[in-house]
């Protein structure tokens, strides 16, 4: 049992180590801004995850206590990742991209954040 | 005059038990003590917090959210093999990077904000603005020849389950 445990726990650690190293890797790869930002938000999740499954199991097999701090880390990743990229996201395209060199909306306003809509025509409430 | 008391302790009973479910795991034992205090939090930090969630979000079918969850939980993982490929076997010449376009039919900003979320977590997409009108998501994608497709299955395989979940 315990040498199951200690095998699944080793896999886990190399896998997640292995997604780390992986997402780094995309980011020095990746040519683009856009194209960075895909690496650190997937790869890194998963070699994230795969630490946190391998701490759990360490902790129920060979402490006997069931430890909960891991599934609040993964909510924590997986709530904070995508704005953290969005945020990413927005200052890059502030800063480097107009709107003209982005698809239309295809509706009526354009994207928000590029304000060449006048002020008043611009919704406030954005529900 | 319970329910108004009632009310007025529990804003919103969702977040007190989400808090109290929270601090729980925070301090990883469940003692009285600690269950105690959770519940103080739990009435405290609602109360507080009130004038930021004027309108609170509904879940109206919280066994689809699960579903939903799960879903999303095992994209995460088939997106990070698919993204370690390109990163790993694909030439940046060879990688079609492309914005999508995608139409939005939800309403409520929490739904939107979870859709936004997912995208960026799945296969190869990045949420990176929505249109002022909320109408509209952003999406690049990192490899595709595509687009249609990748836009098609994000409107089904996502935003149709939290439709149903908060609409």
């Amino acid at each position: 049992m315990e040498l199951i445990a200690e095998i699944v726990i080793s896999l886990m650690l190399v896998i997640g180590g292995l997604f780390g190293l992986l997402g780094s890797w995309g980011l020095v790869k990746l040519d683009d801004t856009m194209r960075r930002l895909h690496a650190p938000t997937k790869a890194t999740t998963l070699g994230v995850g795969g630490v946190l499954i391998a701490s759990m199991i360490y902790f129920a097999v060979f402490l006997d206590r069931i430890s909960l701090h891991e599934l609040l880390i993964t909510a924590f990743l997986l709530i904070t990742a995508p704005i953290t990229a969005n945020f990413v996201a927005k200052a890059h395209m502030h800063r480097d991209v107009k709107e003209r060199d982005l698809p239309k909306t295809g509706g009526e306003y354009g994207w928000a954040g590029y304000d060449e809509i006048g002020d008043s025509e611009q919704p406030i409430d954005t529900k | 005059m319970l329910g108004a008391i009632l009310r007025r302790v529990f804003p919103h009973p969702q977040l007190t038990a989400f808090l109290v479910m929270i601090w729980l795991l925070l301090v990883n034992t469940i003692t009285p003590g600690n269950l105690l205090l959770g519940v103080i939090l739990g009435i405290l930090i609602p109360g507080v917090t009130q004038p930021f969630w004027p309108d609170r979000p509904r879940v109206r079918r919280p066994l689809r959210a699960i579903e939903y969850i799960l879903i999303v939980l095992w994209d995460i993982c088939v997106a990070n093999v698919a993204v370690a490929r390109i990163i790993l076997f694909k030439s940046n010449a060879d990688t079609q990077s492309r914005w999508i376009v995608v139409p939005i039919e939800l309403r409520s900003p929490e739904a939107i904000t979870i859709l936004a979320g997912t995208i960026t977590m799945t296969p190869g997409t990045v949420t990176a603005m929505l249109s002022a009108d909320a109408g509209h998501l952003l999406v690049h994608c990192l490899d595709t020849d595509d687009p249609d497709a990748v836009r098609d299955e994000i409107k089904d395989r996502y935003e149709r389950r939290l439709k149903e979940i908060f609409e």
